[in-house]
């Protein structure tokens, strides 16, 4: 057995957060003192470089604690957990963005990462400019981009335009180069977060067949972060399940998803879903609720009736080419509805407004059969590079019951499409 | 970079920083290509483009002199025509103002890099101040134009210009690295910057000579570190004789330019490790 090519031994990484300490002022002097406090701390830090916390009140937040473990060479590993399990922190902590607290890390290869496909393109600058660009921030050489050139050019199918400046590029050619410069790459260990969450399904399975091409042809490393399961457990052969910061299982992928749906099951995404706006989000979801059509919260639904999700989005920026991408899955991570802003032009993400939007979208009766589904969000822009857009995830869930037919739940099909037999006699 | 099968990598807090300076060696191509991109896109969707360079210290330069000059009525330095006395200094000058903010504003408009690749963070306000480099070096020329339209001949000293171009440079890296920083954590600054580069034009010598400037203000007019160097570019391009102030104030702003470097490289490094989580 060969040595671990990756080591990840008691790894931390921990922020301070401060909390607004709530109090009530009682005399104008009390505020003028408070805010002067501020302002000193703040100068104070201007000159000698402390930490930037905002609240009075400063807590330890551990964002991943006391990690180990061990990769060796040719592995393919899918990293899975929760929204905020910490997967995020171990990427860029590995990629070297951001250094741990405690804890060590023995790396034994070139590692690049892809935590966003097409980082650095350059709107103004051709396709050509951009092929150099962005690959020497992924860590490419002048020289090796050279050799490459052609074969970059070859896989992204954009001959026609590598000198058109790629803010002219339509989305799809857009991700395609960026996905090329980047698949071209030859690190021995090459991270991947959520490359999958942008482009159709076609340009999707061109990712995952490379993705494959490199861990089992080529035999490199691929550490993958990603929520779609079924491309988990399809790429890789071991997986590591994070959970609030800590390691909670490593093995076998197929292990590491059946302990994920078991604890996944388990947690509280349910038929409201609120959170505070982020402010470093561009667009944000912050809430969104299930209701039947009297606009009433509901968590359990007939086949008979339609059911409205109803989203609350915030834009703090307006994002050119942003578009939704919902999807409705069973408990299995099987897809059972997959739909984008694009299937009713016009995109009704264009028209959004800085401040809270409401959508209201609504899933027709007799569409779902009986179960449990759990509904998928994400919004994606071509320019996401520049613009931070939020990827909520699984964020509600709800069941379907049918318990007005004769059938009832014994009817075994995936729709709840009813069928009329109407009689035609003469 | 090559990639040898033993190539070995640790990851440990505080490591970041031993490796440093080994590091950007390492990473001196991306240097190279972001200093390059700076400068393509500068004037990119522009219909004159690259005369922007140009036409600025041009006009700045034409109602100085007709200000300062003609209203004013105030001396020029040497044998130099007013309008050349004022290039002289415009020059230097308008190389800070432009360092000066796309440096404090390169990393928190580069923050899509920061926060998803690492490479040493110097590298962008570094490749912003090479970027505004080459716009000086194309304002330059039109010194020479000035200088055969005025049938003025340079003296001597001319040939200690390139001493002064590696001094203007210090002194906007030194300055625009440390705001770069603090803008990461405070945004304030991208509101005290153009202030700086508005007052700083009026309060350095760039329209007059700083000899009228009165002996009992001299020592705390030389504070500004930009009075030395344009003092110096004036010396080397008008003349005159090089006389005690001009070597007070020039040593006056090289000492102050060294400090600020010095300490606004280790203010860099303390905060460097932060940009990604709080950019």
């Amino acid at each position: 057995m060969p040595d671990a090519i990756i080591k990840v031994d008691n790894l931390g990484k921990s922020y301070l957060i401060g909390h607004e300490v709530k109090q009530s002022y009682a005399t104008m002097r009390d505020v003028v003192t408070q805010k002067a406090k501020g302002i000193a701390k703040g100068v104070k830090n201007v000159f000698g470089g402390g930490q930037l916390i905002s609240g009075g009140e400063i807590e330890e937040f551990w964002a991943l604690q006391n990690v180990s473990f061990e990769i060796k060479p040719g592995e393919a590993v899918g990293i899975i957990g929760r929204n905020g399990a910490g997967k995020s922190t171990l990427l860029k902590i590995l990629s070297r963005i951001t250094e741990p607290t405690i804890g060590r890390i023995e790396l034994r290869g070139r590692v690049a990462s892809l935590l966003e496909v097409g980082t650095g393109f350059h709107g103004e600058l051709s396709g050509r400019e951009n092929i150099y660009l962005n690959g020497s921030i992924l860590g490419m050489s002048r020289s090796e981009i050279k050799n490459k050139f052609d074969e970059i050019v070859e896989f992204s199918g954009v001959e026609n335009f590598l000198d058109t400046p790629v803010k002219r590029y339509s989305s799809g050619m857009y991700v395609r180069l960026a996905f090329a410069v980047a698949a071209h790459l030859e690190p021995e260990i090459l991270v991947v977060d959520e490359v999958l969450a942008v482009g159709d399904a076609e340009f999707q399975k061109k990712c995952l067949g490379k993705m494959n091409d490199i861990s089992r042809n080529d035999g490199r490393t691929v550490l993958f972060v990603s929520h779609n399961l079924s491309a988990v457990k399809q790429l890789c052969t071991k997986g590591i399940l994070l959970n609030k910061g800590k390691l909670c299982f490593s093995g076998s992928s197929q292990e590491a998803i059946d302990k994920y749906l078991e604890t996944n099951l388990a947690s509280e995404i349910s038929n409201n879903f609120a959170r505070i706006k982020e402010n470093n989000k561009d667009i944000q979801l912050v809430s969104a609720k299930l209701s039947d059509s009297n606009s009433l919260p509901r968590q359990q639904f007939d086949i008979s009736e339609d059911i409205h999700i109803e989203l609350t989005i915030n834009c703090s920026k307006i994002v050119p080419n942003l578009y939704g991408y919902i999807a409705i899955k069973n408990s299995q991570e099987e897809v059972y509805i997959e739909s984008d802003t694009f299937d009713y032009l016009p995109n009704s993400l264009e028209n959004v407004t800085i401040g809270d939007n409401s959508f209201k979208i609504k899933i027709r009766s007799n569409v779902l059969a009986y179960g449990t589904y759990t509904v998928y969000l994400s919004f994606v822009s071509s320019f996401a590079d520049n613009f931070n857009v939020d990827i909520p995830g699984d964020i509600l869930k709800f069941t379907i019951v049918d318990t007005e037919t004769q059938r009832g739940h014994g009817r075994i099909s995936k729709t709840s499409n009813l069928l009329k037999w109407e009689i035609q006699n003469a | 970079m090559s990639s040898p099968a033993n190539f070995n990598l640790i990851i440990e807090p505080g490591r970041i920083e031993k490796n440093y300076w080994g590091d950007l060696w390492r990473y001196r191509e991306l240097f190279y290509i972001l200093a390059w991109r700076d400068v393509k896109v500068r004037y990119k969707q522009t219909v004159i483009g690259v005369l922007w360079s140009v036409i600025r210290p041009l006009l700045t330069m034409l109602v100085f002199t007709l200000i300062f000059s003609r209203i004013a009525n105030l001396p020029s330095q040497g044998t130099a025509p007013y309008a050349i006395m004022v290039y002289a200094g415009m020059l230097p000058w308008q190389f800070f103002a432009s360092a000066l903010t796309e440096c404090s504003n390169s990393l928190v408009s580069n923050s899509n890099l920061i926060s998803k690749v690492y490479f040493p963070r110097i590298i962008v306000p570094a490749s912003t101040v090479i970027a505004s480099f080459v716009d000086f070096l194309i304002s330059f020329v039109i010194l020479f134009v000035l200088m055969i339209f005025y049938h003025y001949s340079p003296p001597v000293q001319i040939l200690l210009l390139p001493f002064f171009l590696v001094f203007v440079f210090l002194t906007s890296f030194s300055l625009g690295l440390y705001f770069a920083a603090v803008n990461v954590k405070y945004r304030d600054f991208r509101y005290v910057i153009p202030f700086i580069v508005q007052l700083g034009l009026y309060i350095s010598p760039v329209g007059f000579s700083s000899s009228i400037v009165p002996d009992k203000w001299r020592i705390w007019y030389n504070l500004n570190p930009m009075v030395g160097v344009i003092d110096g570019f004036r010396w080397c391009i008008t003349g005159g004789p090089f006389t005690k102030e001009i070597v007070t104030s020039m040593s006056m702003s090289l000492s102050l330019s060294i400090i600020i470097m010095f300490f606004a490289i280790i203010y860099f490094r303390k905060t460097e490790k932060t940009f990604a989580d709080i950019i």
